[in-house]
């Protein structure tokens, strides 16, 4: 009696995801073949803001560079600046000032903060929390931005850190300002927890859910919070020790199953381990030294002197979402032979497929959120 | 226990609610957040949210007493680093292509600054050797075109710096400090010029008394 007739092979559906969608975090395109609602098959497209960035980089002098990379990953631009900063030290033999590497490890572990806050926020948003985690998140974040903007005078943008220390010194009483977001920020953090940490709904939508086996992650080149997720103690602040990170008392935070409960939860503790190095280099700067050294603003003053040797140089930094490296390539004129960006997005988008394979599409939206993209590192 | 976690957050969100509305400290307290904590957004443009002092947006050019006498002396280094490349400069010439000059030093005859492709990266302060362009903080510059609207021309970026004072007290005064001993060395220099070019203007009154070398080599003396 039954007008409907289910076929004996059911037929796959194609549905394509953006690259105009919210939930894909900015221009990111997704082909997801479904069975049902269970998806067999995943095809990232990417490419949409592509800006050439490397290219361009290549044409003009070591220190304009510095806006564009903040304009990567635009949450996180203080780090951006910071791994191009080591990059181009490590090429010219430069050494930063003492106060300089504090306040850049400062502004790192400030822009790790506005990160984790922001990822988490949006991956509620992604499991349909609407707007109150999100809000809640950024209410914290428009703190260390204000900080930001009186640094650098800039909130996203910065264009601050520069070979051999920072462009600009910290204003009168940013210090006693940071120190007093610091000290509050934990706060925030256990009111965070507590409104998600233990909450049913998120763990049924986020255990075992997108989990990615440690062997495939590092097989991948995986990095940042996503591979310390799956329990691989790897941690470039240590495994380097780049700038002065030897300084500070900080733990890795690390993950058992690698799932999207995981990567949050990663990235919480790590907040929490940023606020403890943040507190240990609030309190240990140096008033004496300059904020950069002396050869480095005279780099700043005037990029198109300055030539770095022949050579070749590959710097990184534990950027919040992962490896960031620079490579750069110096024929002796004063502006990069070669230039190129590993983006720690990019790298960790490479999965996604793997991850989502077997869920719902709906799982694949928190999923993707969980990989914390940002659409202008993945196509620079 | 299933379900007290949603119960928990829930808690959290009436506490936040409840810290939007203007309770008496006492009561916030009681319930543990800070008075006001929870009213962060103001009705622009109505209320305006106050910005640091060293925010930047577009730049703009310095004069000093009067619009005519600028800082700016065509030296292009800031067209050259600009990222962007949203600077365009030509000097002030004469018929015969020599520059001409005003106060003593060459002017830029256009100096445009095309704003929607400015990307406020202060490049082009940190590189100007005669601290004659800086940063402004006025963001309202909406207009109805992206053509000529966006493309802010030399008379249009000029601003005094009195309001740079205003803006920004601090940087003003740092850059006071660092032109004070240059302005004196240029009088010096002028007042040396002058008492040279009257001496020799007794015997040949005709030589003309721009175009002096001695006096270009200052400047570039200056830039280094
Ligand atoms: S660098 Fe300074 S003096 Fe030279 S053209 Fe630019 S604004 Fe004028
Ligand atoms: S702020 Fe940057 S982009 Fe704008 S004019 Fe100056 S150098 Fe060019």
């Amino acid at each position: 009696m039954s007008r409907i007739t289910i076929p004996e092979e059911s037929e796959l559906l194609e549905l394509n995801l953006g690259p105009q969608h919210p939930s894909t975090h900015g221009v990111f395109r997704m082909i997801a073949t479904l069975d049902g609602e269970t998806i067999v098959k995943l095809k990232p497209v990417l490419g949409y803001m592509h800006r050439n960035h490397e290219k361009i980089a290549e044409e003009m002098s070591y220190i304009a560079s510095f806006p564009y990379t903040d304009r990567l990953d635009y949450l996180c631009s203080m780090s951006n600046n910071l791994g191009l900063a080591i990059a181009i030290e490590q090429l010219a033999g430069l050494e930063a000032s003492e106060r300089g590497e504090y306040i850049r490890v400062i502004m790192a572990e400030l822009t790790r903060l506005v990160n984790h806050t922001a990822v988490t926020g949006f991956l509620l948003n992604d499991m349909g929390a609407f707007g109150t985690p999100l809000l809640y998140a950024f209410r914290e974040r428009e703190k260390i931005l204000d900080l930001f903007e009186a640094a650098s005078g800039s909130r996203m943008m910065c264009n601050y850190i520069r070979p051999g220390g920072v462009r600009a010194d910290l204003p009168e009483g940013w210090l006693d300002q940071a120190k007093a977001i610091v000290k509050a920020f934990p706060k925030f953090l256990d009111e965070f927890e507590g409104l998600l940490s233990e909450n049913e709904i998120i763990r049924q939508r986020t255990l075992n859910v997108g989990v990615l086996p440690q062997e495939l992650a590092i097989n991948a080149s995986i990095t940042g919070p996503m591979l310390r997720a799956t329990g691989v103690d790897y941690d470039i602040r240590k495994v380097d020790n780049y700038s002065i990170y030897d300084r500070f008392k900080y733990r890795v935070p690390m993950g058992q199953v690698g799932d999207v409960y995981d990567r949050y939860y990663v990235r919480i503790l790590e907040m929490r381990e940023s606020v403890s190095i943040l507190q240990q280099a609030l309190d240990d700067i140096n008033d004496a030294s300059p904020y950069i050294s002396p050869k480095g603003k005279a780099i700043a003053k005037a990029p198109r002197t300055f030539k770095p040797p022949k050579g070749e140089t590959y710097g990184r930094i534990e950027s919040p979402k992962g490896e960031l490296g620079y490579h750069l390539v110096s024929d002796g004129s004063n502006k990069p032979y070669k230039y190129h960006v590993r983006a720690p997005s990019f790298i960790n988008l490479t999965i996604l497929e793997d991850m989502c394979l077997g869920h719902k599409v709906a799982d694949a939206i928190v999923i993707l959120g969980s990989v914390d993209i940002v659409l202008g590192e993945v196509d620079r | 226990m299933t379900g007290f976690g949603v119960l928990r957050g829930m808690g959290i969100t009436l506490r936040q609610f409840i810290g939007t509305y203007r309770f008496g400290k006492w009561f916030l307290k009681l319930i543990g957040l800070d008075e006001g904590s929870g009213i962060t957004t103001v009705a622009y443009p109505e209320v305006k949210q106050k910005h640091a002092e060293n925010f930047r947006y577009f730049p703009f050019l310095v004069y000093d007493e009067s619009p005519e006498d600028m800082r700016c002396v065509a030296c292009k280094i800031c067209e050259q680093e600009c990222p962007p490349q949203c600077i365009h400069i030509t000097m002030e010439k004469d018929e015969k292509g020599a520059p001409t000059k005003k106060f003593g030093r060459t002017y830029p005859a256009q100096f445009d600054i095309d704003v929607s492709i400015c990307m406020s990266c202060r490049i082009c302060v940190d590189v100007c050797p005669f601290d004659a362009i800086e940063m402004d903080n006025d963001y309202e510059v909406a207009d109805y075109g992206r053509g000529p609207e966006m493309n802010f021309n030399r008379d249009k970026l000029l601003k005094s710096a009195e309001y740079f004072g205003k803006i920004k007290p601090t940087e003003h005064a740092e850059v006071e400090a660092r032109l004070e001993p240059k302005r004196a060395k240029a009088k010096a220099a002028a007042a040396a010029a002058a008492a040279k070019a009257a001496e020799a203007a007794k015997p040949a009154e005709d030589k003309p008394a721009d175009e002096d070398p001695s006096d270009a080599g200052s400047d570039k003396g200056d830039a280094s």
